[in-house]
């Protein structure tokens, strides 16, 4: 198992760098670049003062070269500065951003889980009846309905029309004066809506995921056997079908990294979150291109990462790869 | 006790599947006397799991549908027990090991834990006490190292080795009835001959009745102390295993002995009968048996303006025949045969 993880790790490197050169052409390919868009509508800005610019930041050089010089730099870890006003370290900017892009992410998949594998395992159990269609019904409204209008739609309900929750930022104005039980209670007010928002359509799909799991579960020569021995239904869905059908799920938690972070991107926007997905959306905005290239690598990381835990992950959970 | 341990009284089954209504069990009557074996025996797809599964109500449904009929297990009758009620008899009254030992084992859970799972099912004992029981079972059916095989997963082991624990399972709270589905049709042909050797052992231990089913008559033979043939879901022949080698009466019973290579011996498939099984989705009024059975014609030379001018038409193909009892015990289902030999209302 050890050599397996250490093989898997070496092998991201390659991944990395071929992700990166790939990212690095495509923000090149898009129109604008960093100094056009913040100097274009400065009448004083020259064209001197533009070429002192790239050269200050290295554009003009070729593009391998450019790209060569990046990479030199990430093999110690190195970012790079930002490009924008304030010219501080990627690496630091996206630190500060990161935990709370995480945080949402965690507990939206918290709550998908908790909530979609119940309803994907009663739906099964129970097939055909008033449970089962009606969440037929939740869940390809689910997939049908674009969860950035939904966001919208709840901000006006909840934050504007019934006044009840904040729709924008992660705290309120008085946040620093609040005690720790205010501070949770206002931090959780904030994020209420992003994380049920950023789980809704993963909900969705988990839950009609887990009911065709467990219907497939459900069929095999092992639940007959079970019921055979006089197991209760009850003993029967949860200790032999519940877990065949779970073990799945794993992968598909370590694959969905890549969605998460890119809903991140659209959620952070719209509530105006400090993460790392608004800071994504900034970036690519004033073209800071070492920012970019900062958080493509670091979510293409951890995508690689959550490959690699779904996998050991399930190796661990089934017997059947656990024991080779 | 007197009377029959299990009685299944004109059980008929179908299922609703999505081309329609395909009737499995058209009216199966079948009785097992305490520690009794009976064979039943018919070519794949001829309703001899569903009959199986119908006893333990273990039948999927939907598709299935029990239309009628009853399954009296010492004079009560399954078919209306409430579930929890049913709960108990499986396992414990009336067990069974399946055809498919490979994927009879939840992959996920030790062999042990299975095992044990019988017991604490029916609270005859605590989780740790359950798990030495589960040992000893396993032991008894000739587990090599039953202590570390327990704590496998079924991946670990063989077919034959999977089988035992099944076994081991199905006898560990001595049931009065074992049914046994193909127990050994997906097995090795050498580790067949161990698995029934062990059945053997078994069933003259625990002094229970079992219920083979198989498509072997040279298993039966050696095992059944009574035989029943089975064909298009219904029983077209049921005798004592001797009676039945002897002296078979329905063609079909006929044909399937007269391809056994040996006496008794043989391993043969039941396909080497001319013609093949019809849809059970599209079966015509009339004997199941007709487009096959070498008598059809003789039986239609015979009638046709006979005594009997009601049958002038064929009568094989108008009317299911009814079983007819031909010596003590010996039933068949067959009009040609009922004209030939006489024999008294069932
Ligand atoms: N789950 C099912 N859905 C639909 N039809 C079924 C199902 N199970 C069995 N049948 C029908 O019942 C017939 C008898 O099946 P079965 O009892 O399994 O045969 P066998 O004698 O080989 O054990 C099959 O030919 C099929 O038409
Ligand atoms: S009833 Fe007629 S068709 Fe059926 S087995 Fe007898 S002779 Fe053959
Ligand atoms: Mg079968």
């Amino acid at each position: 198992m050890l050599r397996f993880i250490v093989r898997r790790l070496l092998l991201t490197i390659p991944l990395l760098v071929g992700i990166s050169l790939i990212s690095f052409l495509m923000i090149h390919l898009a129109p604008g670049g960093p100094i056009s868009i913040a100097t274009d509508l400065n009448p004083r800005a020259t064209a001197d003062a533009r070429a002192r610019l790239e050269k200050y930041y290295g554009l003009d050089r070729p593009l391998h070269v450019q790209y060569a010089r990046w990479l030199e730099r990430m093999a110690t870890l190195d970012f790079g500065d930002s490009f924008s006003p304030d010219g501080r370290p990627v690496a630091q900017k996206i630190r500060e951003r990161i935990p709370i892009t995480l945080t949402i992410n965690v507990l939206s998949m918290g709550l998908i889980l908790l909530v979609a594998i119940p309803i994907g395992i009663y739906s099964a159990v129970h097939r055909g009846s008033l449970f089962d269609r009606a969440s037929t019904v939740f869940v390809f409204t689910g997939f049908s309905i674009p969860t950035f209008w939904l966001a919208l739609l709840l901000m006006i309900l909840f934050g504007v029309k019934l006044g009840w929750l904040p729709i924008s930022g992660i705290g309120s104005l008085d946040y620093q004066s609040l005690g720790l039980a205010g501070k949770i209670a206002d931090r959780a007010r904030h994020l209420l809506l992003p994380v049920l928002l950023a789980g809704f359509s993963g909900l969705a799909g988990m839950s009609r995921y887990m009911r065709s799991n467990m219907l497939e579960v459900i069929r095999q020569d092992y639940i007959a056997s079970a019921r055979a021995k006089g197991l209760p239904e009850r003993k029967v869905v949860y200790r032999h079908a519940m877990r065949n059908a779970v073990l799945p799920v794993i992968t598909i938690l370590g694959l969905s990294v890549p969605d998460l972070l890119g809903g991140s991107v659209i959620f952070e926007t719209i509530f105006a979150i400090p993460g790392m997905g608004q800071l994504f959306y900034q970036g690519v905005m004033s073209r800071d291109y070492p920012l970019i290239m900062g958080i493509l690598t670091i979510g293409a990381f951890l995508t690689l990462l959550g490959n690699l835990l779904a996998d050991v992950g399930y190796a661990l959970a089934d017997p059947r790869i656990r024991q080779g | 006790m007197s009377g029959p341990l299990l009685a299944i009284r004109d059980l008929r089954v179908d299922f609703a599947t999505e081309k329609g209504t395909v009737r499995a069990l058209f009216g199966v009557s079948l009785s097992i006397d305490p520690g009794e074996t009976v064979g039943l025996v018919g070519e794949s797809g001829c309703g001899k799991s569903v009959t199986a599964l119908s006893i333990l109500r273990l039948l999927p449904s939907p598709p299935a549908i029990v239309r009628g009929g009853e399954i009296l297990l010492r004079g009560e009758n399954l078919l209306d027990l409430p579930e929890k009620r049913m709960c108990e008899v499986r396992g414990k009254a009336v067990s069974m090991i399946f055809q498919e030992p490979m994927t009879s084992l939840n992959p996920v859970l030790t062999v042990g834990e299975q095992v044990a799972e019988v017991f604490t099912a029916h609270r005859e004992c605590g989780r740790r006490e359950a798990a030495a029981r589960a040992v000893s079972w396993l032991g008894k059916v000739r587990m090599p190292d039953p202590e570390r095989r327990a704590r496998e997963y079924p991946h670990q082991m063989s077919g034959g080795m999977r089988q035992r624990a099944m076994i081991a399972t199905a006898l560990a709270l001595e049931p009065s009835l074992l049914i046994a589905d193909e127990p050994t049709t997906a097995l090795d042909v050498t580790i067949q001959a161990q698995i029934m050797a062990l059945l053997q052992e078994m069933r003259e231990r625990e002094r229970m009745a079992v219920l083979l089913i198989t498509h072997d008559l040279g298993v039966v033979h050696d095992f059944a102390d009574r035989t029943a043939i089975m064909y298009l879901g219904r029983i077209v022949e049921i005798a004592p295993t001797k009676g039945l080698f002897s002296d078979p009466i329905h063609p079909y019973t006929q044909g399937l002995l007269a391809s056994l290579p040996g006496k008794g011996t043989g391993t043969a498939r039941l396909s080497s009968i001319p013609g093949a099984v019809p849809d059970l989705s599209s079966v015509p009024p009339g004997c199941p048996f007709a487009d096959r059975c070498p008598y059809r014609q003789a039986a239609l030379d015979r009638f046709r303006g006979g005594a009997d001018s009601r049958d002038s038409l064929g009568i094989c193909d108008r009317e299911d025949p009814p079983l007819f009892e031909y010596a003590p015990g010996h039933f068949a289902a067959c009009h040609y045969q009922r004209a030939m030999r006489g024999g008294g209302a069932s």
